[in-house]
């Protein structure tokens, strides 16, 4: 990763930028782009412009989640104060040169894959956020509630039991984070247990609502480790 | 065959490929896809042991003598079946063609089985070559690449109408068995290449049809996991799974085992090396020595015992086959309790397959 820091200004607005770049996620992994280390590199040059170098594990990595990426880059890396522009370019991939033209001009996902040598798109891509941000509440809520069933939490306890009564942990402040960007109540008072749509689960769903919350938590788990080790294979990490 | 500690294993590598990637097979123009796509494949190879990694030029098309070598010799198989796959928009003579695995089928009698392809976009012309494919080589299976790009296409779905017209005409031609590619590597723009729920509906409606979702689904397990509990003849291809995590990633490797033996169970899962991907023989080796680790987080998932493992390594996929297994390699009657006993018989007309 190069790091250009030539005057105190520029320094502490690179900082700027890698902090920034932590707040944007893979979707599909619920784990965020730097510790991912899916930038390549993120520099600030004398002009002030912000320039960030994004790569993947593959080069037909999924489109639509780079797309995001990419845009929600340019967009946490705009609000860094200090700089004149910001420039974000995704590398060696099959869509690079659409996403990185449409994002750059702002466009959404469909009028940038319009036209472009690899396909169009039909949808944009509020739906398909929205629907792994679920998954990911749904990962998120066995990682807090496991324990307390090995602790031996009876399903009837569960049900009753609030987000306030969870003990800390990681976990928790960030199956919190997913409930609020899901719209669903994340407060101390609010149920612990919840579905997609925010719902209280009751005792009967509980059992294999926790079930699949679990194989969601592997799935992410078992994709995460496919996708660093491509990362590791191709870029000699 | 495989022998440890006294059993025997019949080994059916129920997904593997002769391919050529190598640059003189690249289509004109679209050079870049035919790289990145091997690349792919290649990066993935680096998810298996160190001493198994090959140089790309090497990677990119094996030859005769190395598959047959890696293959029976050294990878314990005793019949490989061929999963072609064709990517013609990016390699002239196609990627694995059901020509290039049936010159192999036909000089090796007895070591191959070829299934062949279709795909719905391809509409009365590619319905001809399928069916003089399934005749030429007496394919009993097929597989199918609804990511693969097409003219302008980027992907289809099982259940677009066209598609079903193919799995008609399929069943009538006497395939048994459709191997669906829901996994990794490439993505049709924006529909997801790994929603399985096209899946589903074909697999109610197909009644006569096995399904076996090769690479499980991965990314999606879960979707898949909760759709192959309710279906009976949707079985789990573990190509990638053993390949891509029980070496590189032990502990999730055993999460996804445990995930899969608790939705869709043992008597529904079948091993398939990904050829040349990654050679059988540490992938055989290596599922006959695995246990599910001792630790709390795994006690609640299924434990997978000798018998078990003898058939998702052959006997499950010899049954959709119709292979004939040497007695000495079967599981005892008494030993063999399977957990439901409806799934595997679901398709009964296995005639065809024996014949």
């Amino acid at each position: 990763m190069t790091v250009t820091s030539d005057t105190p200004s520029t320094a502490s607005a690179v900082d700027g930028v890698w902090e920034a770049l932590r707040t944007v996620r893979d979707p599909e992994l619920d784990t965020d782009v730097v510790s991912l280390d899916f930038v390549a590199s993120a520099s600030v040059s004398d002009d002030g412009v912000a320039h960030v170098r994004l790569r993947l594990p593959t080069y037909f990595c999924a489109p639509n989640f780079a797309f995001l990426m990419v845009a929600d880059a340019w967009d946490a890396v705009s609000q860094v104060p200090g700089l004149t522009d910001v420039d974000v370019e995704l590398l060696d991939h099959f869509a690079s040169e659409a996403i990185n033209s449409g994002v750059a001009a702002r466009a959404g996902f469909v009028s940038s894959m319009a036209g472009s040598a690899v396909g169009e798109a039909v949808d944009e891509l509020h739906d398909l956020r929205r629907s792994f941000t679920e998954r990911a509440m749904l990962a998120g809520t066995d990682l807090v509630v496991r324990p307390l069933v090995r602790a031996g939490t009876t399903p009837e306890a569960l049900v009753t039991m609030t987000l306030g009564d969870a003990p800390p942990s990681d976990d928790l402040p960030r199956l919190r984070a997913r409930r609020r960007e899901l719209g669903i109540p994340a407060g101390d008072d609010a149920p612990l247990v919840v579905d997609a749509v925010g719902r209280a689960v009751g005792i009967d769903d509980l059992p294999l609502h926790l079930r699949k919350a679990r194989s969601y938590q592997v799935g992410v788990d078992a994709n995460t480790s496919i996708c660093r080790g491509q990362l590791a294979a191709r870029y000699g990490l | 065959m495989y022998e440890k500690d006294g059993e025997k294993y019949f080994i059916v590598d129920s997904h593997m490929h002769f391919w050529d990637a190598s640059p003189e097979n690249w289509v004109e123009g679209a050079e870049q896809y035919a790289k990145g796509w091997i690349e792919c494949f290649h990066a993935y190879q680096g998810l298996g042991p160190a001493e198994t990694h090959q140089p790309i030029e090497e990677f990119q098309k094996v030859s005769e003598e190395q598959l047959m070598r890696e293959e029976f010799e050294e990878g314990h198989v005793d019949v490989a079946i061929f999963q072609s796959t064709y990517l013609r928009e990016w390699y002239k003579k196609g990627f694995n063609t059901t020509e290039q695995n049936g010159y192999l089928a036909e000089k090796y009698p007895g070591k191959f089985i070829v299934n062949t392809r279709f795909d719905p976009r391809d509409g009365d012309a590619g319905m001809r070559e399928f069916e003089e494919n399934v005749r030429k080589y007496g394919s009993i299976g097929a597989k199918l690449y609804t990511a693969e790009w097409n003219g302008d296409s980027r992907g289809y779905k099982l259940t677009d109408p066209e598609a079903y017209r193919f799995l008609e005409r399929a069943q009538e031609l006497g395939i048994k068995n459709v191997h669906v590619h829901k996994g990794p590597t490439i993505w049709p723009l924006d529909k997801d290449a790994f929603d399985v729920s096209d899946v589903d509906h074909a697999a109610t409606d197909f009644q006569g049809l096995n399904f076996i979702v090769e690479h499980v689904g991965l990314p999606r397990i879960e979707d898949f996991c909760f759709m192959a509990t309710q279906e009976p003849n949707v079985y789990a291809g573990l190509s990638v799974v053993v390949g891509g995590l029980m070496h590189a990633r032990p502990r999730f490797f055993a999460k996804v085992m445990g995930e899969l033996l608790f939705w869709v169970g043992e008597d529904k899962m079948t091993f398939g090396s990904d050829y040349n991907i990654w050679e059988p023989k540490w992938q055989v080796e290596g599922l006959v020595d695995w246990t599910m680790p001792e630790s709390d987080e795994f006690a609640d998932y299924p434990r997978l015992g000798v018998d078990g493992k003898k058939k998702i390594l052959g006997l499950n996929a010899a049954k959709l086959y119709g292979i004939e297994v040497p007695a000495e390699c079967q599981i005892s009657p008494e030993s063999s309790a399977p957990a439901s006993p409806d799934d595997a018989e679901l398709v009964e007309d296995r005639s065809v397959a024996q014949a």
